[in-house]
């Protein structure tokens, strides 16, 4: 089907470093942008465990280290990288265009369990 | 009793000798060697010059095996020729040694291709322990190195030598790097990855002529082009050593000739190792001479029966970093080979994979090398790959060696270095109970080289031994395997300066929250500021310098050195409170003020406002001194405690520690500032101080130990710097100074600090004040900030819309 997809321009890429992560705040939902050495990946801020900005952690491959107690995250599927995590995190179509990060914000979804298998 | 003869100690001769051992025969063994060495591992010269390995690491077997085994030994003797009619070898000397049966096991000269000038000064090849020495006696810095000769042992004795410094270039005379194992993509890869080493590679080249009056100045090349050199090391290739053989009028051609039981043409003499030429071919690479000794020792016993055939050569370049691995036949050419091929340039990863008749033929990998072990086995044991063919060039991990050891033969080879097999591994296992790999690695000499098959022999000690055990490793993360001490000394030698580079060449590329943080440490230490600081490798408090809390706000506690304020200080304090809406203000146990619950954004103009220096309380670095008031105030002071503390928090600021450091300050023995129970502590006395380390008042409490005990202030000063950049130098990460005294001992660093050599003293003083003079207040980045966006709350620009498939 076609649906018209939202696109938000967020900031031009220099913005945010490369292996780092920045947080946006659109209305209520706040977002974490990530530079995986030019590739940009955005995923819900708040970890679920206790809601550490995981805008602030240390990346590792396409994961996310959350500052406070250490969870991590894939970035690409915002799955918790150990299968004892309780909770998913939601991804969003992010993409660029003249150097300019663009989300999809309303294109934000959750990996299901039957997805991921 | 016979009398067996072995001319040559190197490793094909010895491992012969030790197979003819096992036997039980009645001989008595003659062994010369031209070497003054014991038997040595030669394929791991290029660790020793690497200084990777110490010379006496790589010892085969010690002077102690020679004696148990009744060997007589002549070392550093060379024997000049044979006498076939009195079956005598006769050394240099004229001495002559009679025997029953004679082994040459002559092994390989370095060729020297014939171009004037190789017998200038400071011309030296790459062959034995002795070559390996010198090399190392005239490796400096600075020193313009040429090698000439890209292949396995020219690119390795390159590294070595760039290794210590020297500015190295290799020069080649075919158009790629090891183009006897690699193709023509392989040898691109493996030039961008030697120069992306800081190598010069050039190639091609043919060198005319040396030239240097006396001493080597220079090269000139076929073409004119002339480059200087102050060291040049040919590693042009190796010629089979048969001069013995020749001398002796028996059958030579390039080298020894030998039939497939290792028999020269007089039936009394064999021949192994590299000094042989078996069907036409001659040797360069170790694993096929351990099959020749093994078939020679048969032969010798008596048990004439198994035949030697070269199998399909394998070779790995042994340059840490740099993976290149190449086996079988790389001819595409051939007819009947299909290629399978797979490069990714950014990764610098390159596959090729030769296949015939279905069956793996031949392979080069470079950069991704996680593999070979399964293709090896592919080849060696001709794997049918039809019902492979989609997952040829990523076999996935359900083919994994590990549950196939079970079922390789017995005579499968191991580890090829060392031509150890399956067989033998296990029966050492049963024989002397090993549990643990050193154990495996001490009784067997499996994985002792290139460490290839550490891998395999982990898996078959598993499988095999009751008592398996996994040994404790004190590695820094799995992301990147080694400890810190040999981190430490591969981040120094290899003169790395930022985490990714030490990620993309040790580690696994991607780092994690363990190491990233970790190695930012160290390399910030080991070049005393003087390097590519990487904020994304920290963690947040370091990358905006405020302790994270656990609503994502921060703290902010500024420097308020010896616990010494002043009302304007205090009266700022408050004003940034009210002006911020800081909901907490709290004094901290360090005798400091904590300001929680900033937001980030806020953090640089809070900063401004107080305008003090941060107190580093969100890092692993120095904390504070904590004083009393001492002879200023108190009216039991002996010393002036305050001031002190001051001084000494002045002098050691800013910089950063394995884990957090905290100090003290006390004016007498009472001890009010609790100086026992910090990271260094100093106790004044009436006419003297004492310095104390090692402290905790934590989760665990430890009093600390006296380091030394001073008459004056700065001797007390100049003594906890001492200790402080010791600590920092040799503590672990996240190791606090009482488990780092507590894991050394305080003798041994009491040696190494407060008594060591003036000298070592003061080059330790010197890394201290070249670190403090680049550090600096971190929150001087209020106003220059690293990067746009590190306090900035990014704001979303505009919304655009547009119809696409969804």
């Amino acid at each position: 089907m076609i649906r018209e997809r939202n696109w938000t321009k967020i900031t031009r890429i220099e913005n945010i470093p490369p292996r780092e992560g920045r947080p946006v705040k659109i209305g209520d939902l706040e977002i974490a942008i990530f530079n995986l050495n030019g590739r940009f990946l955005t995923i819900e801020n708040a970890c679920p465990h206790k809601g550490g900005p995981l805008c602030d952690g240390i990346v590792t491959g396409t994961a996310v280290v959350c500052p406070l107690h250490g969870r991590h995250f894939d970035l690409e599927t915002g799955l918790p990288v150990r299968a004892a995590e309780p909770s998913c995190l939601a991804v969003f179509p992010t993409r660029v265009e003249d150097g300019i990060i663009l989300v999809d914000i309303e294109g934000g979804h959750r990996v299901t369990e039957a997805d991921a298998a | 009793m016979k009398r067996l003869v072995v001319v040559g100690n190197g490793m094909a001769g010895v491992a012969c000798v030790e197979h003819i051992l096992k036997q039980n025969p009645e001989f008595e063994i003659t062994i010369f060697g031209d070497e003054t060495h014991v038997n040595y591992n030669r394929i791991m010269l290029s660790l020793v010059l690497a200084g990777e390995k110490a010379a006496d690491e790589i010892v085969l077997n010690d002077v102690e095996w020679y004696r148990s085994n009744n060997i007589r030994t002549r070392l550093g003797v060379k024997i000049a020729r044979i006498d076939r009619n009195a079956r005598m070898v006769i050394d240099e000397e004229g001495q002559g040694t009679p025997y029953d049966k004679l082994i040459l096991a002559t092994g390989s000269n370095a060729f020297i291709p014939p171009i004037p000038g190789v017998d200038k000064e400071n011309v030296h090849v790459f062959r034995t322990l002795d070559d390996t020495h010198a090399l190392m006696a005239k490796a400096r810095k600075g020193l313009k190195t040429v090698v000439i000769g890209g292949g396995l042992l020219g690119l390795e004795a390159a590294r070595g030598l760039q290794v210590r410094g020297c500015d190295v270039t290799v020069i080649h005379l075919a158009d790629s790097l090891m183009e006897r194992q690699l193709d023509a993509t392989g040898g691109e890869y493996l030039k961008r990855r030697i120069e992306g080493l800081g190598i010069r590679v050039m190639l091609p080249r043919q060198t005319a002529a040396l030239f240097g009056n006396g001493q080597v100045d220079g090269l000139r090349f076929a073409t004119g082009e002339e480059i200087e050199a102050e060291l040049v090391v040919i590693a042009a290739g190796i010629k089979p050593n048969a001069e013995l053989g020749r001398g002796a009028g028996i059958e030579v051609n390039r080298g020894i000739v030998v039939n497939d039981f290792m028999e020269t043409s007089d039936p009394d003499i064999f021949a192994v190792g590299e000094c042989t030429e078996h069907r036409g071919q001659t040797f360069g690479l170790v694993a096929p001479l351990f099959d020749q000794a093994r078939v020679l020792a048969a032969t010798i016993t008596g048990n004439r029966g198994p035949v030697f055939s070269a199998a399909a050569p394998a070779a790995k370049l042994k340059i840490m970093g740099v993976d290149i691995f190449s086996a079988g036949s790389i001819d595409e050419k051939e007819p009947g080979v299909e290629v399978v091929r797979y490069e990714d340039p950014a990764l610098g990863a390159y596959k090729k994979l030769l296949i015939k008749d279905n069956r793996l033929h031949g392979m080069i990998l470079v950069g991704d090398v996680e593999d070979e072990q399964i293709y090896l086995d592919w080849m060696r044991s001709g794997t049918d790959l039809a019902p492979l063919r989609r997952q040829l060039l990523f076999p996935p991990a359900a083919l994994d060696l590990g549950l196939e050891v079970a079922d390789m033969p017995d005579s499968e080879t191991i580890c090829g270095c060392n031509g150890v097999r399956k067989g033998e591994i296990i029966q050492a296992i049963h024989a002397h109970g090993i549990t643990t790999m050193g154990q495996l690695k001490k009784r067997t000499k499996a994985s002792t080289s290139c460490g290839t098959c550490a891998g395999l022999c982990q898996k078959l000690l598993r499988a095999v031994a009751p008592d398996f055990q996994e040994e404790t490793k004190t590695t820094l993360c799995a992301c990147v395997p080694f400890s810190y001490e040999r981190l430490r000394e591969i981040v120094r030698g290899q003169k790395l300066k930022s985490v990714e580079e030490v990620l993309a060449i040790y580690g696994n590329r991607k780092g994690c929250e363990v190491c990233k943080p970790a190695l930012s440490y160290m390399l910030d230490m080991l070049w005393c500021g003087d390097h590519e600081e990487d904020r994304s490798a920290r963690f947040i408090n370091d990358r905006v310098h405020a302790n994270i809390q656990k609503d994502g706000t921060f703290s902010v506690v500024p420097r308020m050195r010896g616990g010494v304020t002043s009302p304007d200080e205090l009266r700022r304090i408050a004003d940034v409170a009210d002006k911020y809406q800081i909901p907490m203000v709290k004094v901290t146990g360090s005798q400091r003020i904590d300001l929680l619950g900033v937001k980030k954004a806020d953090l640089p103009a809070v900063w401004r406002d107080l305008g003090m220096p941060s107190g580093q309380a969100y890092t692993k670095g120095v904390r504070m001194v904590k004083t009393c008031v001492g002879t200023e105030f108190c009216r039991f002071g002996v010393q002036d405690s305050t001031s002190t503390g001051i001084e000494l928090e002045e002098r050691l600021e800013n910089l950063f520690t394995p884990h957090k450091f905290k100090m003290g300050v006390v004016g007498c023995p009472r001890n009010c500032a609790e100086a026992t129970v910090k990271d260094l502590g100093l106790i004044g006395q009436d006419g003297s101080w004492q310095v104390v380390v090692g402290g905790a008042a934590g989760k665990s409490v430890r009093k600390a130990d006296l380091l030394v005990t001073v008459e004056t202030r700065q001797e007390a000063l100049e003594a906890s710097e001492l200790f402080f950049q010791y600590y920092r130098e040799n503590g672990n990460y996240l190791e606090r100074s009482y488990d780092f005294v507590g894991r050394l001992g305080i003798e041994k660093i009491r040696k190494e600090t407060v008594y060591a050599p003036e000298e070592e003293k003061q080059k330790l003083l010197h890394r201290l004040r070249q670190s403090k003079a680049l550090s600096r207040d971190a929150w001087l980045e209020r106003d220059q900030p690293a990067n746009a966006t590190q306090f900035v709350q990014i704001q979303a620009m505009e919304t655009v819309r547009e119809g696409q498939l969804v």
